[in-house]
C-alpha cells in the first residue's frame, strides 16, 4: 500500500478530502504540519506521494500562499525536491499550487543557472510563474470543462481523455489567474508541461493559454487550480441527477488522476525507489 | 525614551503595486464599487489605481526592510515594492500617479482594529528574517479624473467604513504606532444602595447596562442583603448575564395577550384537536396569559413529540446548538444566530463575525463538532434607484436616513464578510436568502447558521469540580466591549459613534486554528481530553465561564489572559468580546496533553483558573464567581443569584389585524401576464442570487450532493442543499429555510407559511420529512410595544401549531427583539417582524436526491398540493396591487400529509425533478425548472382547473392576449403553501399516483397534471409564450453585480 502525505498548516482546509482521495486509490495517508516537517525533515523521505491541499495558508495574507511558500523555501524545499528525484508524485491543487509556484517547486525546481546559495543546499529558483487575481476581482466557485493536453507528460493527467460531463472540474479561488513571461509559457508548451487546460469557452480567470495547470520538468509535479479532490464521486459532480447510470459508470476526472499518480509508482518501481 | 532608544526603530513604509502590464485588478474593482453606487453627478473617476501597504515598525537597518518586500511582500513576477524608510517619509507620493488630476486616498485600519494579515506578517517575518517587527497594513487609492474631496466622498461610501477606518488624503506614514489607552486596574466601586429609581434607571443607561428598573432594583436589594457597594466589574457582569441577548427575558415572561378581530385561527386555550394548550390560561375577560412563552409554544411542542415517540432528538435548547442523531455512531447539530446591529454599523465585520460566532457554538456544542456547513439570509433594504423606476412594493423613502448605510453596500459587504470568513474556515455556505424591504434600512437582518456533526458518544459534556479554566485561541482586547448589551438596544443614528467598540473585524485562520487543535484534542487516542467547552461569545469570560460555572462556581485569574495589548482594566478583559476564543474545563491531569495538541497548532492558550469555587452565601456555601487580578480579589458574584433573581417581568400583547379589502382585486387593472412574469423573475428576493452565491465556497470539503445552482449550466436554483456529513456515508443531509415575510399581516400564517416552505424545500431534495429538525430565529421590533409582541405571539402559537403538525422538532432558536432604527428627528423605523425556519432533515439514501431542473422533454408536470385561492402575501399581488383576498393559510392536515406524499413518491423512483412553488407561485417555479434544465414547458391552464378543490375554479380558459382572469392568475402566481410542481415520465405516472396514494391511504392527495416538458425552449402558457433566452436574462439580470 503505497504510502501519501498531505502536508497542513494553518488555513489549510482541503486536507480531509486530498486525504481521502489518496486512501480512494489505496494509499496510507498521514497529514503532517508544516511546523513539525521543518523540525523534523526527514518524514518527507518516508512517502511515496505527496500533497499540498487548497485552502487559506496562513490566511493568504498577502497573496494567497505567499506564506506558506516562504516557510517551505525555508525549510523542506530541500527534501520535496529530493522527493521528485526519486520519483515520488507530487500534487498541488489550488493553493498548493499558489504554494508551489512560489516555493520555487513549480514550473521547474532546478537551480536556475548563476542562482547563488549555499553550496550544500542551493535555494529554489525565484518564481518564474504566478497565479493573480481572477480578472473578475473576486471568488468565485464553480464547476469548469477542462481538456488534457495531448502531449502533456504529467504522470497525473497523462492519457486522460475526459469528455462530455466527465471533463469537469471545481474551481473554488480568487487569485487562480496564471501569468507568466513569454519565454516561460514556450517552454511550458513545447515541452509538455501544460499539464490541465480550462476549455477554451470556460476560462474562469483570465488565465493565459487557458492553463489551469502544469507540470515540472519530471512531470511528477502538479500544480492545478481545480480541485480533482473534489471529484472523486460521481454524486459531487454539478449535475449528476441528469446523468444516467451508463454516464456514471467511469472513473470520476478527479479521481482518475489520484489513479494515474498510483500506477506511475507500480510503473517506476522496478527502477529502483522503495 | 533616551534619543538612543528611539533611533533604534522606525516605521518603514513598503507599497505593492502591480508591475505594468499584469493588470489592476483591485483598482478595477474598486471602480466598479463606485460606480455601483450610481452617483455619477458628482463626477467618477477615470480610472483607480490600487496599491498595498505595508507599515513596518523595526530596526532602522533599510536592507531588512528590503527584504521584507522583496521576499515576503511582492510577487516577483507581477508586482513591485517601493520602500521608504522613515527618514524619507515627508516625501509625499510615491510611484504611480502620472499626469492628469490624480487624487490619492489612503485607507488604514483604526488602532485596535484586528489586521490579520499584519499579524501574519509579524510572525512569519520573525521566523524567516529573525526580525522582530510590528506591522499595520492600509490601502492606497489613485484616484483619476476626481479631486480630493469627491475622491475621499467614493471611499467613504464604498470603500471604507469611519468606524474601522482611516482616512488619509496622501502617504500614511506616521513616526510611531499610537500607544493604547491605558487603564487603571483600579477596583471601581459603583454607588447603588442609596439610589432611588430615578437614579438606578439613569445608572443603568448611562453606563450602557440596558437594565430595566425591576432587574436595577434587584440588584440593589441583593447589595444591600451583602451590606455593601457592587463592583463596576459584578455588575457588567449581571447586565451581561441578564441581557436580552443571553437570557430571553421577553420570550419567557409572563405574556397578558389580547385579541381583538382575527381573520383566521383566533387563538384560543385549545389547540385545533382540542387538547389544551400548554401554559395558557383564558381569563374570563378573553385575556389568555401565557407563562413563559418560549415554553409553552415552541419548546412545548418540542417535548410533545419526544413524549410522543419522536427518539432522535438527543439535545434541544439547552447547548449551544441543537442535536440530533444522524447515524448510529454520529450526531448532527444546527445554530442559527443574528449578528444585526453590528451588521448595521460595520457590516463586513459584522457578518464575518456573524459566521464566526455561529462556527464557535458548533464548535461549542456538546464536546465539540466539526462544522460542515453553513447557511446564511439577509434581509436588507431596496438599493437606492430613481424613484420613476421602483415597483410598487418598494415604497416611497428616496434617501438613506442619516446614520444609516447604503443599502447596496450592506449587502455587498455583509456578502464579503461571510465569504471572507467561511471561505478561509473551510466551511462551505450552502444555502440562504435574501429578502429586501425599506424597513430594513436603518436595521438589516444577517442570519448566520451553521452545521456540524460528532461522535453520538460526545454529545454532552460536564464541567467537574477542580477541572482547569483553559482559554484557547484569540488574545484579549477591548473589541466588542458591550456587545451583548448593545445586542439588546436600539439603533438610533448616533450608535455608530457610541458603539463602535462593540464592532470587530475576525480573523478566520485563528479560529480554524483552534478548531484543528480541538478536533485533534476531542480525537485523541487516549480519550476527549476536556470535560466540557463552551465558546466565547457575547459577554465573553464572563457569560462562557459563568455559564460554564454555574453549578460548581469558578476562580477565575483574569490576569492571565493573553492579551493584544496592555493596559486592560480586570473588567475589559472580563467582558471583553474578542473573537475566536473558546474555554474548555481540563482535568489538571490531561492539561499537558491539551498543552501539546495547541503548540502543535501554534493556538495561544492559557489557564484561568479552577471550576469549582463554594463561597458562603445567604444560606449557607453557593457557587461564586471569583475574580481575582494579580492575586487579589476584584469581584466575587453568586451565581445561584445571578442565575435566579432575574425578576421575569409580565408584559401586555395585543394582536388585531390589519384590514385588508376582501375577495375583489383592490385595483380593477387588467395584469399583462405576458410582462408579469419577467417582473417577477427580475424582482430581487426571486432573482438569482448567483453573484452571492457563487463568492462562496460551497464545496469545500467535498461533501456536497445537491449544490446551490442545478443544471448543465449550473444556473438553476435548487430548493436547498444536501451534503454527506461522514466520510464513505451514503447517507445524507439536507439543509434549507423558510421565510414568508410577505404575510406579516398575521404572524401565526406567516409561521406556518416559514415551517410548510422549509419542509417543501427539503422535500424536493429527497430528504425524509419524518426526520426533520427545525430552528426558529425571530427578529423582531421593539416588544415593549403591545402590538409588536401580541405579533410576536401570533408567531410563537403558528410555530407551535406547525412544529406539531409536521412533526418537526424545534431543537434551536435565537431571538432578537429590538429591531428598529431612530432616524434623526425621531422616525421611528421599524422592522417587518421576520421569522427564519432553518431546517436540516436525513435523506437515507443520497442517489435518491433529486434536482429542480427539467430533465427530459416529453416527460409530464405534476402539480401536488391545494390549489392557490388568491394573491394575498404574494409578489405577484404587490406588483398589481392585488394583495387581497383570502390569507393564505397552512392546512394543518393536509399539508403534511402532501409533504408525506411526494417523498413518498421520490422515494419510489417515480419524480425526475421536483421544485417547491414559493416566491411567484407555480409560474416562476416552472421558469426556474426550464431555465435549470434548458428544456420548455407547456402548460395546460385548463389542466390547472382539473385539481380537486373545495374552493371556487377559475373558468380554466386559457390566457387570451395578455389578460386573464383572477382565478388563474392566483392559480399561476399566488403563493399558497403545500404546493409542490414534479416532473414524472408518463410511463411511470401510474406508480407516482400509487406512491402518492400509499403514504395517505385517508386523505386523498389532490394533484392534477397541469403540462409537459418540451424540447423547444419556450414556457407556454395559453396563447402567451416566452423564450426560455428572455426569461433566464429576467431572472439573472437584477442581481449581476
Amino acid at each position: 500500500m503505497p504510502s501519501a502525505l498531505v502536508i497542513t498548516a494553518p488555513g489549510i482546509n482541503c486536507d480531509l478530502e486530498l486525504a481521502e482521495a489518496f486512501a480512494l486509490v489505496g494509499c496510507e495517508v498521514e497529514r503532517i504540519l508544516l511546523g513539525r516537517l521543518t523540525r523534523q525533515p526527514e518524514l518527507v523521505d518516508r512517502f511515496e506521494l505527496i500533497g499540498l491541499p487548497g485552502g487559506f495558508s496562513y490566511g493568504d495574507d498577502i497573496a494567497a500562499g505567499r506564506i506558506m511558500a516562504q516557510l517551505i523555501r525555508a525549510g523542506i524545499a530541500r527534501r520535496l525536491v529530493d522527493a521528485l528525484a526519486r520519483g515520488v508524485p507530487i500534487i498541488a491543487p489550488c493553493n498548493g499550487f499558489q504554494i508551489a509556484v512560489q516555493a520555487g517547486l513549480l514550473p521547474d525546481p532546478a537551480p536556475s543557472p548563476g542562482a547563488s546559495g549555499p553550496e550544500e543546499s542551493p535555494a529554489l529558483p525565484r518564481p518564474s510563474v504566478a497565479l493573480c487575481d481572477n480578472d473578475s476581482g473576486r471568488f468565485c466557485d464553480r464547476w469548469v470543462r477542462v481538456e488534457v493536453p495531448v502531449k502533456t507528460h504529467c504522470i497525473w493527467t497523462r492519457g486522460l481523455r475526459p469528455v462530455g460531463a466527465g471533463s469537469m472540474l471545481p474551481i473554488a479561488h480568487g487569485e487562480g489567474r496564471f501569468t507568466t513571461d513569454a519565454a516561460t509559457l514556450r517552454t511550458l508548451e513545447r515541452d509538455g508541461r501544460v499539464a490541465l487546460r480550462y476549455a477554451s469557452d470556460d476560462n474562469p480567470n483570465g488565465s493565459i493559454g487557458a492553463i489551469a495547470g502544469i507540470c515540472d520538468p519530471t512531470g511528477r509535479c502538479f500544480g492545478l487550480m481545480p480541485h480533482p479532490e473534489r471529484f472523486t464521486r460521481w454524486t459531487q459532480h454539478p449535475w449528476w441527477t441528469r446523468l444516467g447510470d451508463d454516464e456514471r459508470s467511469g472513473t470520476p476526472l478527479g479521481l482518475a488522476m489520484f489513479e494515474s499518480a498510483v500506477r506511475s509508482l507500480a510503473a517506476a518501481a522496478p527502477a529502483g525507489g522503495r | 525614551m533616551t534619543a538612543e532608544t528611539a533611533r533604534t526603530t522606525i516605521i518603514h513604509r513598503i507599497e505593492v503595486r502591480p508591475r505594468e502590464g499584469f493588470g489592476d485588478v483591485r483598482g478595477a474593482a474598486a471602480l466598479r464599487e463606485v460606480t455601483a453606487l450610481g452617483d455619477g453627478e458628482g463626477g467618477l473617476p477615470e480610472r483607480i489605481d490600487h496599491a498595498a501597504v505595508y507599515l513596518v515598525e523595526g530596526p532602522e537597518d533599510a536592507a531588512l526592510a528590503a527584504r521584507l518586500a522583496d521576499e515576503l511582500l511582492a510577487d516577483p513576477v507581477t508586482q513591485q515594492a517601493t520602500v521608504i524608510a522613515g527618514e524619507a517619509r515627508r516625501g509625499a507620493s510615491i510611484g504611480g500617479a502620472r499626469g492628469g488630476l490624480v487624487s490619492i486616498i489612503e485607507v488604514h485600519p483604526l488602532p485596535g482594529v484586528t489586521d490579520p494579515a499584519a499579524e501574519s506578517i509579524e510572525a512569519v517575518a520573525e521566523r524567516l528574517i529573525g526580525l522582530r517587527v510590528r506591522v499595520r497594513t492600509g490601502s492606497r487609492w489613485e484616484f483619476h479624473g476626481v479631486d480630493a474631496d469627491r475622491a475621499e466622498s467614493l471611499v467613504r461610501r464604498a470603500l471604507a467604513n469611519p468606524v474601522v477606518h482611516s482616512l488619509h488624503r496622501g502617504p500614511h506614514h506616521p513616526a510611531a504606532f499610537p500607544a493604547p489607552r491605558p487603564h487603571g486596574d483600579a477596583i471601581r466601586d459603583v454607588p447603588l444602595l442609596g439610589l432611588d429609581d430615578a437614579a438606578l434607571e439613569r445608572l443603568s443607561r448611562e453606563a450602557h447596562l440596558f437594565l430595566s428598573l425591576d432587574e436595577m432594583r434587584a440588584i440593589r436589594g441583593h447589595y444591600r442583603a451583602l451590606g455593601r457597594e457592587p463592583r463596576e466589574i459584578e455588575l457588567e457582569t449581571i447586565a451581561q448575564t441578564w441581557s436580552e441577548h443571553c437570557v430571553h427575558k421577553t420570550l419567557k415572561s409572563t405574556i397578558r395577550y389580547r385579541e381583538g378581530d382575527v381573520e383566521a385561527m383566533p387563538l384560543g386555550p385549545q389547540v385545533s384537536g382540542g387538547a389544551a394548550r400548554p401554559g395558557h390560561e383564558r381569563l374570563a375577560d378573553g385575556t389568555i396569559v401565557i407563562r413563559n412563552l418560549l415554553r409553552s409554544t415552541i419548546a412545548a411542542a418540542t417535548h410533545e413529540l419526544m413524549a410522543e415517540g419522536i427518539d432522535w432528538c438527543l439535545s434541544v435548547f439547552v447547548d449551544n446548538a441543537g442535536v440530533i442523531a444522524f447515524d448510529d455512531l454520529h450526531a448532527v447539530c444546527f445554530k442559527c444566530e443574528t449578528h444585526n446591529h453590528p451588521s448595521a454599523i460595520e457590516p463586513y465585520g459584522g457578518a464575518a463575525t456573524g459566521v464566526g460566532g455561529c462556527i464557535r457554538d458548533v464548535m461549542g456544542t456538546g464536546l465539540s463538532a466539526r462544522p460542515i456547513a453553513s447557511t446564511d439570509v439577509f434581509c436588507v433594504a431596496w438599493p437606492r434607484r430613481p424613484s420613476a423606476a421602483r415597483r410598487p412594493d418598494e415604497g416611497s423613502r428616496s434617501v438613506v436616513p442619516a446614520g444609516a448605510l447604503d443599502p447596496a453596500r450592506i449587502l455587498r459587504q455583509v456578502v464579503a464578510g461571510v465569504r471572507d470568513y467561511g471561505n478561509r474556515m473551510g466551511i462551505p455556505t450552502v444555502a440562504g436568502a435574501v429578502w429586501f424591504d425599506d424597513d430594513y434600512i436603518g436595521n438589516p437582518l444577517v442570519y448566520c447558521g451553521c452545521i456540524g456533526v460528532m461522535p453520538r458518544n460526545l454529545v454532552r459534556g460536564e464541567v467537574r469540580p477542580g477541572d482547569r479554566i483553559v482559554v484557547v485561541g484569540g488574545r484579549t482586547g477591548r473589541d466588542g466591549i458591550h456587545g451583548a448589551t448593545f445586542s439588546s438596544a436600539e439603533l438610533t443614528e448616533t450608535h455608530a459613534d457610541e458603539f463602535s467598540h462593540a464592532v470587530q473585524i475576525g480573523n478566520a485562520i485563528t479560529q480554524k486554528k483552534v478548531l484543528d487543535a480541538l478536533m485533534a484534542m476531542r480525537d485523541d487516542p487516549r480519550g476527549c481530553l476536556y470535560d466540557a467547552i463552551t465558546d466565547c461569545g457575547a459577554g465573553g469570560f464572563s457569560s462562557a465561564v459563568g455559564e460554564m460555572g454555574r453549578e460548581h462556581g469558578a476562580e477565575v485569574h483574569l490576569d492571565r489572559a493573553p492579551l493584544k495589548y496592555e493596559g486592560l482594566s480586570p473588567t475589559e478583559a472580563w467582558i471583553s468580546e474578542a473573537q475566536e476564543r473558546m474555554v474548555l474545563a481540563v482535568p489538571p491531569a490531561k492539561l499537558d496533553a491539551v498543552i501539546a495538541h495547541c503548540e502543535a497548532h501554534q493556538v495561544e492558550w492559557c489557564d484561568l483558573g479552577q471550576f469549582g469555587c463554594r463561597l458562603d452565601g445567604p444560606s449557607g456555601p453557593e457557587p461564586h464567581l471569583r475574580l481575582l487580578w494579580r492575586g487579589a480579589e476584584v469581584g466575587r458574584l453568586s451565581t445561584t443569584f445571578l442565575d435566579e433573581a432575574l425578576p421575569m417581568p409580565q408584559r401586555e400583547a395585543s394582536f388585531a389585524a390589519p384590514k385588508r379589502a376582501s375577495a375583489t382585486a383592490e385595483s380593477g387593472a387588467a395584469v399583462a401576464v405576458q410582462d408579469l412574469l419577467p417582473a417577477l423573475l427580475r424582482h430581487p428576493n426571486i432573482a438569482s442570487k448567483h453573484w452571492i452565491v457563487r463568492q462562496y465556497d460551497h464545496e469545500v470539503q467535498g461533501g456536497s450532493v445537491v449544490k446551490p445552482f442545478v443544471g448543465e449550466r449550473q444556473e438553476g436554483p435548487a430548493d436547498g442543499a444536501v451534503l454527506l456529513p461522514v466520510r464513505g456515508s451514503l447517507r445524507g443531509l439536507a439543509v434549507g429555510c423558510g421565510l414568508a415575510t410577505g404575510l406579516r399581516d398575521d404572524p401565526r400564517a406567516m409561521a406556518l407559511a416559514a415551517i410548510d416552505e422549509c419542509v417543501r424545500n427539503l422535500v424536493c431534495l429527497g430528504a425524509d420529512p419524518a426526520r426533520c429538525a427545525i430552528l426558529d430565529n425571530f427578529s423582531w421590533p421593539s416588544c415593549r410595544d403591545a402590538a409588536n409582541l401580541g405579533a410576536l405571539v401570533r408567531a410563537a402559537e403558528g410555530c407551535y401549531d406547525g412544529a406539531k403538525a409536521y412533526r418537526t422538532p424545534f431543537i434551536s432558536g435565537k431571538d432578537s427583539l429590538n429591531n428598529q432604527f431612530v432616524a434623526e428627528g425621531g422616525e421611528v423605523i421599524q422592522i417587518p417582524p421576520t421569522l427564519l425556519i432553518s431546517g436540516m432533515a436525513i435523506v437515507e439514501d443520497v442517489r435518491r436526491c433529486v434536482t429542480s431542473d427539467l430533465k427530459a422533454p416529453g416527460n409530464l408536470l405534476v402539480l401536488v398540493g391545494p390549489r392557490s385561492r388568491s394573491l394575498r402575501g404574494s409578489h405577484a399581488g404587490r406588483l398589481t396591487e392585488r394583495d387581497c383576498g383570502d390569507l393564505p393559510l397552512v392546512d394543518l392536515a393536509l399539508g403534511p400529509a402532501v409533504a408525506r406524499a411526494v417523498s413518498a413518491a421520490i422515494a419510489a423512483g417515480t419524480i425526475r425533478s421536483a421544485h417547491d412553488c414559493a416566491d411567484g407561485g407555480l409560474a416562476v417555479a416552472v421558469a426556474e425548472m426550464a431555465i435549470g434544465g434548458g428544456f420548455g414547458a407547456v402548460i395546460d391552464a385548463r389542466a390547472l382547473d382539473g385539481a380537486p378543490a373545495p374552493a371556487a375554479r377559475s373558468s380554466g380558459a386559457p390566457p387570451k392576449g395578455s389578460v386573464i382572469d383572477e382565478a388563474l392568475l392566483a392559480e399561476l402566481f399566488g403563493e399558497w403553501p403545500s404546493r409542490y410542481l414534479l416532473e414524472v415520465p408518463e410511463e411511470a405516472l401510474g406508480r407516482f399516483r400509487a406512491a402518492l396514494a400509499g403514504s395517505a391511504p385517508a386523505a386523498a392527495i389532490p394533484h392534477a397534471v397541469i403540462g409537459r416538458v418540451v424540447a423547444d425552449r419556450r414556457l407556454i402558457l395559453g396563447e402567451v409564450s416566452w423564450t426560455l433566452d428572455e426569461l433566464r436574462a429576467a431572472w439573472r439580470g437584477t442581481l449581476d453585480w
